[in-house]
């Protein structure tokens, strides 16, 4: 199974736009939203059935028996997160705990328990297609861990397939993280402004350190063509493939807007997105590639 | 007054609003949460940026006091100690920094130690302090560098904005808990209604005074546009899809600075936020 995950740093540069247009020209059978914070992938991927759907329980979370709790402190003093509340009782900020077990370790009468906490759902459809996704309850703290669980479920349900797309979460921390590893390549979607340079420096940054192959494609290329250079040469100075340019269309927003990828239509953008598609595929299943 | 800038989806605009509104405040703070993919300081070119380092305590072993009992191992939810071939490792990147594995060794073997996850910068860019979060590169979390940004500079009389990260994870809602208003920023497209939807529920449930900013308006139909009314949330402003707004915008410039026109469409958001904000704290008290 070759994976190939789809990053940007800064988020709304097209990473769900390129992930549906590669999974729609690949008739990948297998793919995965990770942007597990914010999913959009299933928007636009229309699935003939319903999703399986499960609970995903992230770390536990203290609760606190005031029946025994006798009042002594120690679990508040103790807690480095201060997730211990005291009023008339004693009570756990559920956004807080990090479900470490020190309050329920030094408690000494037994008052503090950890119990198990929803976190947020998995999903997965099977039909043609294998298609595994989640979405995180609001203000959870467990991304990451949530993430490796779509890969797993993922995984799972499909043994042999060819070819694995997977739409990530912007940003460079853990949840990002938790999308690299164990990919065989990263394509960065960068876009032509200077925050998206900022932005798209610190994910390569981030994904040098796995050693899996990155690619930097160039969304909304005209809307800024000096900075669009501006990349073309760091990705040169930095021998990293520069996979090509596609351009900002209204098509595309039309596109998406009636749930459909962009290749679905006769756009400027979508051909641009299947060339940006071939040449990543030829680095994926690493043939040589004149650029 | 505290006003957070968020949205569900990336890209939709959070820094372009929050940089702008700041700017065309008399005096005003902008705080960017962003921390792991801050961009607000690009705008504002701060003078005299001053970093102070962020670090969390994770535990270091002194391999002479471990007995080798595993009470550590045993103990961290996290999995981040682990006994191998006699010897006891701790994984940093996994560490939660509870301190349970220092409280509860017999040995006393192990004890806390600095690790460097960030920098939170600090500037002047005319009338604006400038206050930045930025996650170091490989690190996993950036809560405790948000922490830092919010708790050190406590909102006065002033406008404080607080630019956030997007989604609507455990980081947006340490960005937004004190805030006195939440602006959601949204754009026209289906994932941008969906990902409002997110933010919008979320700062129901904290109870938080809100409106909306249309981002990237076009000519169609607008489906966010569409979800606000159904919802009956209050739209602050519209912002146009506009070439010269932009090119202004990724090149890193401020708009208000260079186009009046732009200058007044900020001020007139800004006016709505005071009112609301003020009539919220008359409610409140």
């Amino acid at each position: 199974m070759k994976q190939l995950l789809i990053l940007s740093g800064k988020g709304g540069t097209g990473k769900t736009t390129i992930a549906s247009a590669f999974i729609q020209l690949s008739e990948a059978e297998v793919y995965a939203d990770c942007d597990v914070d914010a999913p959009n992938l299933h928007l636009i991927m229309n699935q003939p059935s319903e999703a399986k759907r499960s609970n995903y329980y992230g770390m536990p979370k203290a609760d606190i028996d005031l029946g025994v709790c006798v009042k002594c402190d120690l679990c508040r003093q103790n807690c480095l997160f201060n997730a211990i509340k005291v009023g008339s009782d004693y009570k756990v900020d559920q956004y807080v705990c990090e479900g470490c077990g020190v309050c329920e370790a030094l408690c000494p009468v037994g008052a503090v328990s950890l119990k198990p906490h929803t976190a947020g759902e998995l999903r997965l459809y099977v039909d043609k297609s294998v298609f595994s996704t989640a979405e995180l309850k609001m203000g959870s703290g467990t991304s990451g861990k949530l993430v490796t669980e779509v890969k797993k479920q993922m995984k799972l349900a499909a043994k042999d397939a060819g070819l694995t797309i997977i739409d990530g979460s912007p940003g460079i921390g853990c949840p990002v993280i938790a999308s690299i590893s164990g990919v065989d390549m990263v394509l960065i979607v960068a876009e032509p402004s200077i925050s998206g340079i900022s932005d798209m420096e610190r994910i390569v940054k981030t994904a040098e350190r796995f050693r899996t192959r990155i690619a930097i494609c160039i969304n909304k290329y005209d809307t800024n063509l000096s900075n669009t250079e501006k990349i073309e040469s760091f990705c040169q100075n930095i021998f990293l493939p520069c996979v090509g340019r596609i351009p900002f269309d209204a098509e595309a927003i039309k596109a998406i807007n009636k749930g459909q990828s962009i290749v679905d239509s006769d756009c400027a953008a979508g051909h641009a997105a299947k060339d940006v598609f071939d040449k990543t595929i030829k680095i994926l299943f690493n043939e040589s590639l004149v650029l | 007054m505290k006003i957070a800038v968020l949205s569900g989806k990336g890209g939709t605009g959070k820094t372009l609003v929050s940089v702008n509104l700041a700017s065309v405040a008399k005096e005003s703070i902008y705080i960017d949460c962003d921390v792991e993919a801050p961009n607000g300081h690009l705008f504002f070119k701060p003078k005299n940026f001053v970093s102070e380092s962020i670090s969390i305590k994770i535990p270091i072993l002194d391999e002479k006091l471990c007995s080798g009992c595993r009470k550590c191992v045993d103990f961290c939810k996290f999995n981040a100690l682990a006994y191998i071939i006699n010897k006891l490792i701790v994984f940093d990147d996994v560490c939660h920094s509870c301190g349970g594995c220092i409280l509860f060794c017999p040995e006393k073997a192990l004890s806390e130690k600095e690790k460097f996850i960030g920098k939170v910068y600090c500037g002047i860019s005319e009338n604006v302090t400038v206050i930045t979060g930025i996650l170091d590169t490989g690190e996993s979390s950036g809560v405790p560098i948000i922490k830092k940004c919010i708790n050190d500079f406590p909102a006065g009389r002033e406008f404080t904005f607080i630019d956030c990260p997007p989604g609507s994870a455990c980081i947006v809602m340490e960005s937004i808990k004190d805030a006195d208003y939440c602006i959601l920023v949204a754009e026209p497209t289906l994932f941008g209604v969906h990902n409002l939807n997110m933010v919008y529920e979320l700062v129901r449930l904290f109870n938080k005074p809100h409106s909306v900013v249309l981002n990237k308006c076009l000519e169609e139909e607008n489906p966010a546009e569409k979800f606000c009314r159904e919802k009956e949330i209050k739209i602050l402003g519209k912002i146009p899809f506009d070439n010269e707004l932009g090119t202004l915008n990724s090149n890193a410039l401020i708009s208000v600075r260079e186009n009046p026109k732009y200058w007044d469409m900020f001020t007139a958001m800004l006016q709505i936020v005071a009112k609301e904000v003020e009539h919220e704290t008359v409610t409140n008290t």
